[in-house]
């Protein structure tokens, strides 16, 4: 055993490697994406690594893989596993061979993300097993040992850490990474893997009896577990148990719900023995309402009392108020904080040089008064530029912006999408569009690399998950494949060339294609390409503030006049929006 | 009950670095530790923290008010993350400061140090030169170091576990350098 300071994520990742997983696969999505990160980065990884082109793509590999007698992992984050959650229901009646874990992160206050959906109520729908790791330790050791209790229940595991054990950081005791000596064998058996009405009815039947063995097992496994202190009692689960374990008073017993389905009869055992019950857990009131169901006349406090909200993320300051509101002992009192300062704030945006704010500022400028649909992505941060109006999930903005044109919405409707949310749902989209005769500008935002969840490579980029050259998937192709007759591709940069592209497109009826291709800046840093920087000379500079409404972080006003920082990465756009062309290659003094 | 340390800054800085020497140091120690930091989109540019506890085995996040120290790589981050510091808890920051990019877009007036110190009322603060100390050093890019250096005395751990975790953190052929940034930090934080 050795203790090493790990992000959760790889803690969770060296857990994989301990089981000897045999194939990993997912779709990036914060908070999950360094699992899959660490393992691809790993020079001496055992297991197959690869980005999936889709969250419903990464899972049904991984159920095949499973099928295959071999242990396979899927990652995702929270909102991946809608994308995912087809194969997800049929797959608990068909279930597994080799150890199968879904892992999907939650992101309770959404941190990074559309929604707080709790995937928790995922695995109870679809009735599978679930852990709720509450520390970074736990946490490796739940998707280590999650491997065999999906084989030892023929299931798939829905593995649910949260934003702050994917995220946060521990000292954790980390055992041997073993290897895998398994081999594929897919032995056929129609009654198990074809779900034809006379065999899903079956196996629904199976699934069903599988579940009071499931309960008791967890208990046994020491997943769920209490320690009994006095008269009252709180009940919590997820990373939410470290908070309470923080504060709570030491005469107030505790339950720790570390796995799901919740035992009923073990619950309500506990339950009975107090008073009065407190539940503390992120988002949906999943344990609560099972306490309900058990309680008799024992009162139970949380959400649906107004003790717990039902949003946002929990801390240790507000558990304890929590505790407090509802008459539960804690061990800390908490001083009251001063208001933060009044400050400008500094939200995130986009880098200096990159080319979603040349596009965009284009876009604006040729379609004036038009509605634009965006998607996921660096490029939602147009959100500043004025840009993106409507944004709900990967893929919605074509779809959107067909349906804006079918309901006869007289503007002009221009959407924007990444290479690879296009990729992952937006094609579907586009041949729809096409398909049914949408009059909508499509303009795909390619920068060859999946750029907000860490720069992760995709079939756009020209190499794998492991750094392995494949061919690089053709964008144009697919585009004039779904029927488009109108599909541009140039530069951003070349901002005459770009806008005059977009004029063309605005002209014409039908589904419009301008793919706005130009490698991410942090690419480009990082391969080493240096386009040397811009600098505004000073006695030219007639303080009109073009440059400085274009937004770019590289652009500073000082005295009235502009001037450029070393954030300047070279793009060279500033140089064709200052109207008196005060702004130069810099000219070192 | 834990050391809570609060390091924060703009996306790039480097505050995930600052908070992973910590964290080694203390694994090295021996002293159980919990961080939490700000990944993802919101790294672009944008306002970051790293919570770093040290001696703490439940959870990651420190509470607002309860803060020991404050470490800040931008003199705005610094009055904007003041209010987590407990009374008697100190701050070490950077003089520099990066105006946000919205100030100019939208013609606000820009903060400028006396204001930003006036913010920072009666809380107790060392200002490092951490720009010009890192170029002295050799590279401007160790400023996060020199800032950790200037720090270290006020931190419960030793000043030899954490250039350890220095050795084991920073690129290989950046040691000796970082290194030298850590010490002229300690004595900049002595004035």
């Amino acid at each position: 055993m050795v203790v090493h300071y790990l992000l959760g994520n790889e803690a969770i990742a060296h857990g994989c490697l301990e089981a000897a997983v045999d194939v990993a696969c997912g779709y990036p999505g914060t908070p999950s994406s360094e699992v899959i990160d660490t393992l691809r980065m790993d020079p001496d990884r055992a297991c197959k690594v690869e980005w999936s082109v889709n969250e419903k793509v990464a899972f049904e590999q991984a159920l095949a893989v499973s099928w295959c007698g071999m242990r396979a992992i899927c990652t995702m984050k929270h909102v991946g596993l809608n994308v995912a959650a087809d194969p997800l229901m049929t797959s608990a009646y068909t279930g597994t061979k080799g150890g199968f874990v879904i892992l999907s992160a939650d992101d309770p206050y959404a941190h990074s993300s559309q929604n707080e959906q709790d995937s928790r109520c995922y695995a109870s729908f679809a009735r599978i097993p679930c852990l709720d790791p509450s520390t970074l330790q736990e946490a490796h050791d739940m998707v280590r040992d999650a491997f065999a209790l999906s084989e030892e229940f023929s299931l798939p595991v829905l593995f649910r850490p949260t934003t702050r054990i994917c995220h946060s950081k521990s000292d954790v005791d980390m055992g041997e990474i073993k290897s895998s000596h398994r081999t594929a064998l897919f032995e056929k058996d129609p009654r198990q893997y074809v779900v034809i009405p006379a065999h899903t009815r079956i196996l629904h039947q199976k699934l069903n009896q599988k579940q009071p063995a499931l309960k008791k097992r967890l208990i046994e496994l020491g997943y769920n577990r209490y320690e009994l202190k006095g008269k009252t009692g709180v009940i919590c689960g997820g990373v939410g148990s470290s908070y309470v374990r923080e504060v709570i008073g030491p005469d107030v017993s505790l339950a720790i719900i570390g796995a799901y389905p919740i035992d009923e009869d073990w619950l309500g055992e506990f339950i009975r023995k107090h008073e009065k019950i407190l539940v503390v857990e992120e988002l949906s009131p999943v344990i609560e309402e099972v306490a309900r169901q058990v309680c008799g006349n024992i009162p139970v406090y949380g959400k649906k009392t107004g003790h717990v909200p039902y949003e946002g993320e929990l801390a240790p300051e507000r558990v304890a108020g929590y505790m407090h509101s509802a008459g539960f002992d804690t061990s800390v009192t908490y001083l009251s904080a001063s208001s933060p300062a009044a400050l400008p704030v500094r939200p995130p945006i986009l880098c200096a040089g990159c080319m979603h704010r040349t596009a965009m500022f284009a876009m604006k400028k040729v379609f004036r008064d038009a509605i634009f649909p965006s998607d996921i992505g660096c490029y939602t941060l147009g959100l500043q530029l004025g840009t993106v109006d409507t944004t709900i999930c990967m893929g919605a903005s074509i779809t959107i912006a067909s349906g804006m044109s079918l309901a006869g919405e007289p503007r002009d409707i221009v959407c924007t999408i990444g290479d690879s949310t296009f990729l992952h749902t937006g094609i579907q989209g586009l041949v729809n569009a096409v398909y049914n005769g949408a009059n909508i500008t499509v303009v795909i935002l390619d920068n060859r690399i999946t750029a907000m969840t860490g720069h992760q490579p995709n079939p756009t980029t020209g190499v794998t998950a492991c750094g392995v050259s494949t061919p690089s998937v053709s964008i144009e192709a697919i585009c004039r494949a779904s029927g488009a007759t109108f599909v541009e591709t140039v530069s951003p940069n070349d901002l005459t060339t770009f806008i005059n592209v977009l004029k063309e497109a605005k002209a014409r009826q039908g589904v419009k294609v301008v793919i706005a291709r130009q490698p991410c800046v942090i690419s480009e840093k990082r391969a080493k390409i240096n386009r040397g920087r811009y600098m505004v000379h000073k006695d030219l500079c007639i303080g009109c503030k073009a440059c400085i409404k274009f937004g770019c972080p590289a652009i500073e006003l000082n005295g009235g006049l502009a001037s450029i920082t070393d954030l300047c990465s070279g793009c060279g756009v500033c140089v064709q929006i200052c109207p008196v062309g005060a702004i130069g290659r810099e000219v070192k003094e | 009950m834990s050391f809570d340390v609060m390091i924060v800054g703009i996306g790039g800085q480097g505050t995930i670095l600052t908070s992973n020497i910590l964290g080694r140091a203390c694994v090295l120690e021996g002293i159980p530790v919990r961080g939490a930091e700000t990944h993802g989109m919101a790294q672009r540019g944008g306002s970051v923290e790293s919570q770093i506890r040290i001696g703490q085995q439940f959870g990651p996040l420190i509470s607002p008010g309860n803060a020991d120290l404050l470490l800040s790589f931008d003199l705005i981050e610094t009055v904007r993350a003041a209010h987590w510091l407990k009374p008697d808890g100190s701050i070490f920051t950077s003089r520099d400061f990066v105006v946000p990019t919205s100030v100019f877009m939208q013609d606000y007036p820009a903060p400028t140090e006396n204001m930003l110190l006036e913010m920072l009322g009666d809380k107790t603060y060392s200002i490092i030169d951490t720009r010009r100390i890192a170029e002295e050093a050799g590279n401007i890019l160790t400023q996060n170091i020199v800032l950790l250096g200037a720090a270290s005395p006020a931190l419960p751990l030793k000043k030899e576990s954490l250039q350890d975790a220095i050795k084991k953190t920073v690129p290989p052929k950046t040691v000796d350098l970082n290194l030298k940034a850590f010490d002229m930090g300690i004595e900049a934080g002595k004035l």
